[in-house]
């Protein structure tokens, strides 16, 4: 058996190798590399099986103090593996894509590194699911996003994908550093940077909840930015549709785990301040609705399928964040707040990551991301309309998809939390949402193709978005592997009430 | 067993939908299905009562009483039975379809197994869960095959239910909630017995009564939230509307029928507004579903319009039948789910039938077919004599112990004036299907209809078969609510 960060290690040291093997070998060869990155993470994959959890202690003075090793975080690094490995199949089917936007005097130069690039983005992930100290939590959440500057901008003789680069990177560097000054807050006002330590002081402060609410307060609006929460949404759908759609995809996907796993931690510490914790939540609550209503009613008059997964991102961010918003209730029965979390964004990779594949075969070949291009898909390619109809049932939430069993927990803890407002908010906004994911479902099956000439996928792309779809009914139907594995959730939040 | 039953439809709407085969599975399936459940109504052993044939997983949820378990007590069998014959019926009576058949066929099969999963869940989970299978395929069937406004109408139908529906999602967590933890469960099996110990205070059950009924109320079409049915059936192709309107719409009659009558029977006396109490509101919402929609009905001039709204101020004398909460107001809302459901089925099968022939159901281009199409016009007067009660079908039988139980002792006077606001429903109905059978089949016979060519092989016993189980079903009603009493008076404890 060996220790789980082992698995970092492997990734970056299999990135580093890639990107010298990269600068040093032919056109020719370089086109395999995607493909052993794909291999070894295969292999790091099922290695993950053979490291041995340990359970989350805190030694005093002993240098891995800032490194979980719980089963929970070892499930979160399977799953940022699983997410890489999907991102770099959607990649392969994106190369004509690609190529096209990048200005070169060799076909195919300049593009090795977009394959490269998500190992550092996953190792990144995995950090983060392992940090349990404000400054590792920090440097990982960075590996994340800068690694996610390169890639947003990746396309450098597009327009829109510099653009997307551009207020990526400077709206995120501006919430970064809110994020930073929120944590010098917070280790000034508890000298400790570890969360079970940070967590024990805050409870002790006496007369200091200004200092601390504002704390807070900062550290939300850098970790609003990351999770597309309201008001910090407005860079998310310029960013989605720009960016190479296997990165929208890992944005989607990696920057909201990412976000919220984070969220949770942090927020852990100020719970357990009984003085603050109605404040704290009204707050989210606040933010929960203003999500919910903005991402789901934005998403109404979108034509562009990559625009309207931008402002359902910020919509699945709101029934997120209407499950952290009602921590504040006793929880019976539904298991902790933390789980729900869990499974919702698992469901969510599950559904998204299928979307944006079918999306990335369908656009390389009708050349156009908008809805009018999925017209008539069901008669080109039946797999394709149907893998698409499954993400669409599950991203609105239709029962036996593992997208409703998120929304079913997440409305039961908002009905147990006695949040009638936001419950009435998210009836509201699923009937959006029914509205918004079928206008996809009906272009395909109720419209005629402008082009009858068939959709051409690699096999290998078919067999992920069969694994997908396949997946999708499983945990629909049976939830439990994924649920047990996140029982005992990232953030104990239930306990902090 | 049951297992077997839900999985044969959904295997074979699979394999139709990935390209296999062609309507002739789809109609084995049916066959099967019916089949199936036949043997499981004679394997029923009535002197037990109770839930039978349970199978069931292990808990899905560490700490959460949920299982994917099925099981069938003599209420669903009922309604299993309804489901097998109008899927059957559903199938044969199904237009030609040029273009996907397959998919066309596996669409209406997945609405049958939808609804044949929410009555076999023993679990409300997935009881509730099975429901909305129907959904994604009514969105393809109507906005692709559909007639007239077919797009707009998939729309608001498909919004409608998806909104009552989470509705009800808010209202069944509210009610689980309102369980004490040491007794929560989402097995109907358990629910059963917690409900007979009146667990709730009564102040507590009036909020999660009116979501429930909210939510329910959606997808039954309770006044006011009506207005998506009748435009839905008048557009979707015929199976749609035959299964909808048949079956899946009695699923929130089942609902309530299996929750909040055991659970909230106390809600019913509570006030919800000033002195009106819960009770009062659902008579005066269910006296609008028989009266106004009935004159409503009255007013149409297209057929499929006529029978849709029909459908919705039928379901008024089932909630009727609810609203007296005694054992034979309840037992005629029973069999009368299953009665209309048939009913309704056969005269959407008809009109189907019609307008595959005309391409329209105007009442101005109609006329005179019963020479033309002596077997469909012979079909369509029983289900139009079962709808309007006539002695001898079930619907006589049903209808009249609903009326009943607004007469028991112990009814309010607004329960008494109500009942008797509603038997005038009955003179309307008889009105308006009597004016459509006369419209529609006798009198002068148009250019068109001498050329039209009447049902013929299978499909005459598919169709058949639904006035002949109503007629079945109206001399011996005792032996069906043989089935349905141990489950009522289980509910009313």
């Amino acid at each position: 058996m060996f220790a789980p960060i082992t698995l970092e290690i492997l990734v970056l040291v299999l990135g580093f190798a890639l990107l010298l093997a990269e600068s040093f070998s032919t056109s020719s060869s370089k086109r395999s590399l995607p493909k052993i990155a794909l291999f070894v993470l295969a292999w790091v994959f099922a290695f993950s099986f053979f490291t041995a959890p340990a359970p989350e202690t805190v030694e005093p003075g002993s240098f891995w103090n800032f490194y979980s090793a719980s089963p929970i975080s070892l499930m979160f690094k399977r799953i940022a593996l699983l997410t890489t490995m999907g991102v770099l199949v959607m990649s392969l089917d994106y190369e004509s894509t690609l190529a096209k936007f990048i200005p070169s005097s060799r076909p195919g130069a300049g593009t090795g590194e977009f394959y490269i690039l998500p190992l550092f983005t996953c190792a990144g992930l995995m950090l983060m699911a392992s940090a349990t100290d404000l400054v590792m939590a920090f440097a990982a959440l960075e590996l994340v996003t800068i690694s996610f500057y390169v890639q947003v901008a990746y396309m450098r003789s597009n327009s829109a994908s510099l653009e997307a680069g551009i207020k990526y990177l400077i709206l995120g560097a501006l919430s970064t550093g809110f994020f930073v000054y929120g944590l010098t807050w917070i280790f000034g006002l508890t000298g400790e940077t570890h969360f079970d330590k940070v967590a024990l002081k805050l409870a002790a402060l006496q007369n200091s909840d200004t200092a601390i609410l504002f704390a807070l307060l900062l550290v939300l609006v850098g970790l609003g930015f990351k999770v597309a929460a309201v008001p910090f949404q407005s860079w998310v759908p310029d960013v989605y549709q720009g960016a190479p759609t296997p990165v929208t995809a890992f944005l989607s996907v990696g920057s909201k785990a990412a976000g919220f796993l984070l969220l949770l931690r942090v927020l852990e510490p100020f719970l357990g301040v009984s003085s603050i914790q109605p404040k704290v939540l009204t707050v989210l609550g606040t933010m929960a609705g203003a999500t919910l209503i903005y991402g789901n009613l934005a998403a109404l008059p979108q034509n562009n399928l990559k625009r309207l997964l931008a402002y359902s991102s910020i919509g699945h961010a709101g029934y997120l964040l209407l499950a952290v918003a009602s921590v504040g209730a006793t929880v019976t029965g539904f298991g902790a707040v933390g789980t729900t979390i869990g499974f919702y964004l698992f469901a969510y990779l599950l559904m998204t990551l299928l979307g944006f594949m079918v999306l990335t075969a369908v656009s390389t070949q009708t050349k156009g991301e908008e809805i009018q291009h999925f017209n008539g898909l069901s008669k080109r390619s039946p797999f394709l309309a149907f893998a698409l109809l499954v993400a669409m049932s599950s991203l609105a939430g239709v029962p036996l998809t593992a997208g409703f069993y998120g929304k079913f927990l997440v409305f039961a803890h908002a009905v147990n939390a006695h949040l009638w407002v936001l419950v009435c908010l998210g009836v509201v906004t699923v009937g959006a949402g029914f509205y918004y994911y079928l206008r996809v479902v009906a272009a395909m099956y109720w419209y005629e193709p402008n082009d009858t000439t068939p959709i051409q996928v690699s096999s290998l792309s078919k067999a992920v978005m069969a694994l997908l779809v396949v997946s999708i009914f499983v945990f629909g139907v049976n939830p439990r592997p994924i649920l047990s594995a996140l029982q005992g959730a990232p953030a104990k939040v239930a306990a902090a009430h | 067993m049951l297992t077997t039953l839900l999985l044969v439809p959904i295997v074979t709407a699979i394999a139709l939908l990935l390209g296999f085969g062609n309507r002739s599975w789809a109609k084995a399936s049916a066959l099967v299905q019916l089949a199936l459940t036949l043997f499981v109504w004679s394997g029923y052993d009535q002197t037990q009562g109770g839930y039978q044939f349970v199978s069931s997983t292990e808990p899905l949820f560490a700490g959460l009483d949920l299982r994917f378990s099925l099981g069938v007590d003599g209420f669903s069998l009922l309604m299993l039975l309804l489901t097998g014959l109008v899927t059957v019926a559903a199938v044969w009576m199904s237009p030609k379809i040029e273009k996907r058949s397959n998919l066309f066929d596996g669409s209406v099969l997945l609405i049958s197994a939808g609804a044949a999963g929410a009555f076999l869940a023993k679990d409300v989970f997935f009881m509730y869960a099975f429901h909305e299978l129907a959904l994604i395929p009514t969105f393809l069937l109507i906005g692709y095959w559909g007639s007239g406004e077919r797009q707009n109408v998939a729309w608001k139908v498909t919004i409608f239910l998806a909104v009552g529906s989470i509705v009800l999602l808010a209202g069944l967590v509210d009610l689980y909630l309102a369980i004490p933890v040491a007794l929560r469960s989402f097995d109907l099996q358990k629910l059963q017995e917690v409900a007979a110990q009146h667990v709730i205070p009564a102040t507590a059950q009036v909020r999660p009564w009116l979501l429930l009924t909210a939510g329910f109320g959606i997808l039954i079409s309770l006044f006011p939230f009506h207005s998506w049915a009748a435009p839905a059936y008048a557009s979707a192709p015929t199976p749609v509307a035959m299964l909808h309107s048949g079956v899946l719409k009695k699923f929130g009659l089942y609902g309530i029928i299996r929750l909040v009558v055991p659970f909230l029977p106390e809600a019913f006396k509570q006030p919800v507004w000033g002195n009106c109490t819960a009770q009062d509101l659902l008579l005066a919402l269910l006296l609008c579903n028989i009266l106004y929609i009935g004159l409503v009905t009255i007013a149409q001039r297209k057929l499929d319009y006529v029978i849709g709204y029909s459908s919705v101020m039928h379901m008024g004398y089932v909630f009727l039948g609810i609203a007296s909460m005694n054992l034979i107001g309840l037992s005629g809302a029973c069999l009368l789910m299953f009665s209309h459901g048939l009913s309704v089925a056969a005269l959407f099968a008809v009109s189907g039938a019609i307008r595959e022939r005309e391409g329209s159901l105007n009442f101005e281009r109609l006329g005179g077919a019963a020479k033309a199409v002596p077997y469909l016009a012979i079909c369509f007067a029983l289900a139009t004599f079962a709808s309007i009660g006539l002695p001898g079908f079930s619907n006589f039988a049903s209808e009249t112990l609903v009326f009943f139980g607004g007469f028991q002792t112990g009814a309010s006077s607004f329960l008494k004036t109500s009942t008797i606001l509603a038997l005038w429903g009955v003179v309307i109905s008889a009105v308006y299907m009597l004016r459509a059978y006369k419209a529609v089949f006798l009198g002068e016979r148009t250019a068109s209809a001498a050329k039209w060519s009447d049902l013929d092989g299978s499909a005459r016993f598919a169709l058949a078969a639904l006035p002949l189980a109503l007629l079945v079903a109206g001399f011996f009603p005792q032996y069906f609510l043989g089935y349905i009493k141990p489950t009522l008076e289980a509910a009313l404890r």
